[in-house]
């Protein structure tokens, strides 16, 4: 009965807000609202730029994150040796996971924006969000990972498999849908972050579509921070149909990873 | 590029009575902690060679070196050399990936790797194949059905090739793990308690396969159990605290042990 009450708890948080949004928000739903561009001072028309921007910043900084994140993890579980580096290493992916994100926007700004010369850009803002998501590739990769059984290594080694077949044939097959899992994870973090992209390549009001990832574009995120605080006037509908169009993209992704994982799973033989 | 050289050695010496295994001053160390102590040993080609002895006294460790599978803990450091077939298998020219195709190992609890059973028995061999073009269906039935028979498991498994290896029972998982290292063809097949997670019906069955396998293969296996030595090998080896005390044929040994070690541990004094 208490956990029934806990489980419950959890369970109603996300029905309420849900529930809030579908009501306030719905009503703004509608092509037009999707497909155009915002108009009179951000108070009426659409999210179309924030939401095509939203998608580029999101898809460059997978492209970045996730190879980058599978690769150090499977250097971490499967060739690192067990020695001061490899722990110091360790120890900053946690620390790199700790550190809150409108530090990392600074570090965007003096890195990528500054030093790198990439100005304000989608690519600034997207390295910005890959660096900030990476911890939650690593470590989730890390783990399914090592999730894999010791036997099934040991069994391919003892049948002379070198270390990247093994990790090709038996552990790769095995942790795939883990890593997807992770993948999920950063994708829900990356759309939704607001802070290590406002000054790094998120814009405030600019309605075009971005052509290259030199590019400044809107945001989602930020421009639900914009219209709900910045700009008066806005009808209350507004803030709740892009919070709502967030949601529904956040958790359109998250089923689209789950259904990819179920199908590999599925198709594996184990 | 080193398997033919080691074939063409096993053919001068004309099969059954020379050395398969041949170790010189082998010792080794875990970290600070040495477990074998100048180890000389001669094993014969073509026989089931049992390794006895109480718990910690480096059977394991033993057998684990000969297939150099000990060296993935990284903090091993092995002195002496291991001869198979008259090639230093810790020689710089030598590749590992050659050495673990000749000597197969068959590990205390049954690991088939969670995939069908034909594609356990394939596996080994398709990843020495890599490279070459693709083999015809009909190739890999014949060196499946060739496995499993040779393990007296075809008949059992023969209708479900395709279900998965981890749905068997552990005595068939066991033979199994047997049958995937044939394809290779390996010339040393090492047994780490091979039967200790087996009920007495399978224990037999699978004792009754390493007998069939004797001659085909060099057989090393590592036992707790004396009835099991006894019954099923030909020539005995007992070690204590990481030294060889005896080897002799497996009759003498447990009818007219040379050292009173030895007499103790049969007699069950400690173990």
């Amino acid at each position: 009965m208490l956990f029934l009450i806990m489980t419950a708890l959890l369970i109603l948080p996300v029905l309420i807000i849900l529930a809030t949004l579908i009501y306030k928000g719905g009503p703004a739903i509608s092509w037009e609202f999707l497909f155009d561009d915002p108009r009179e001072g951000m108070t009426a028309g659409g999210i179309f730029p924030a939401l095509v921007g939203t998608i580029w910043l999101v898809a460059v900084a997978l492209l970045v994150s996730v190879p980058l994140g599978v690769a150090a993890a499977l250097y971490l579980s499967e060739f690192a040796p067990d020695n001061w580096f490899t722990r110091f290493i360790n120890l900053c992916i946690i620390n790199l996971a700790g550190v809150p994100s409108i530090v990392h926007a600074l570090f965007g700004v003096g890195a990528f924006v500054l030093f790198f010369g990439f100005g304000t850009s989608i690519l600034a803002a997207s390295l910005t969000l890959a660096i900030m998501t990476l911890p939650i590739v690593i470590v989730a990769t890390r783990e399914s990972l090592q999730a894999v059984p010791l036997a099934f290594r040991e069994a391919c080694w003892n049948m002379g498999a070198t270390r990247w077949q093994t990790i090709h044939r038996v552990v790769l097959p095995n942790a795939v849908s883990g890593i997807l899992t992770g993948v999920i994870l950063e994708v829900s973090r990356t759309t939704g972050e607001t802070a290590p992209i406002m000054f790094t390549g998120a814009a405030f009001f600019l309605p075009f579509l971005p052509t290259s990832v030199f590019d400044q574009t809107m945001a989602m995120s930020l421009h639900l921070f914009v219209i709900s605080t910045q700009v008066p006037g806005v009808p209350d509908h507004l803030p709740y149909g892009v919070a709502l169009v967030l949601i529904a993209m956040v958790l359109t992704m998250n089923a689209a990873s789950i259904g990819l994982r179920m199908y590999l799973r599925g198709k594996k033989k184990w | 590029m080193h398997e033919p050289i080691m074939n063409e050695t096993r053919a001068a010496n004309g099969g059954n009575g020379h050395d398969a295994i041949f170790t010189r001053d082998l010792n080794l160390w875990y970290g600070d902690f040495q477990a074998l102590f100048d180890v000389n040993l001669a094993i014969k080609d073509g026989m089931i060679t049992s390794l006895i002895g109480p718990s910690g006294c480096g059977k394991t460790t033993f057998l684990r070196s000969i297939n150099r599978i000990n060296e993935r803990l990284g903090y091993v450091r092995t002195e002496g050399s291991i001869l198979v077939f008259d090639t230093d298998i810790y020689g710089g020219e030598v590749e590992l990936a050659q050495v673990r195709k000749q000597i197969g190992m068959v590990f205390q609890r049954p690991n088939p790797l969670p995939i069908s059973i034909s594609d356990n028995v394939l596996f080994g061999f398709q990843l020495h194949g890599e490279g070459r073009t693709r083999m015809h269906k009909s190739e890999k039935e014949e060196i499946v059905e060739a496995a499993l028979k040779q393990v007296l498991l075809w008949d059992t498994v023969k209708d479900r090739l395709d279900s998965k290896a981890t749905e068997l029972s552990l005595e068939e998982q066991q033979k199994l793990c047997i049958a995937r290292l044939l394809p290779v063809k390996p010339t040393i097949l090492l047994m780490d308690e091979p039967c200790s997670a087996l009920d007495p019906k399978g224990t037999e069955a699978v004792e009754e396969l390493i007998w069939e396998l004797r001659g085909d293969y060099t057989i090393v296996i590592v036992t707790h159990n004396m009835a099991q030595a006894r019954r099923a090998s030909e020539e005995c080896i007992f070690m204590l605290m990481g030294k060889v005390v005896e080897h002799t044929a497996t009759e003498d040994m447990f009818v007219t042990p040379a050292k009173k070690e030895t007499a103790d541990y049969i007699e069950g004094r400690y173990g």
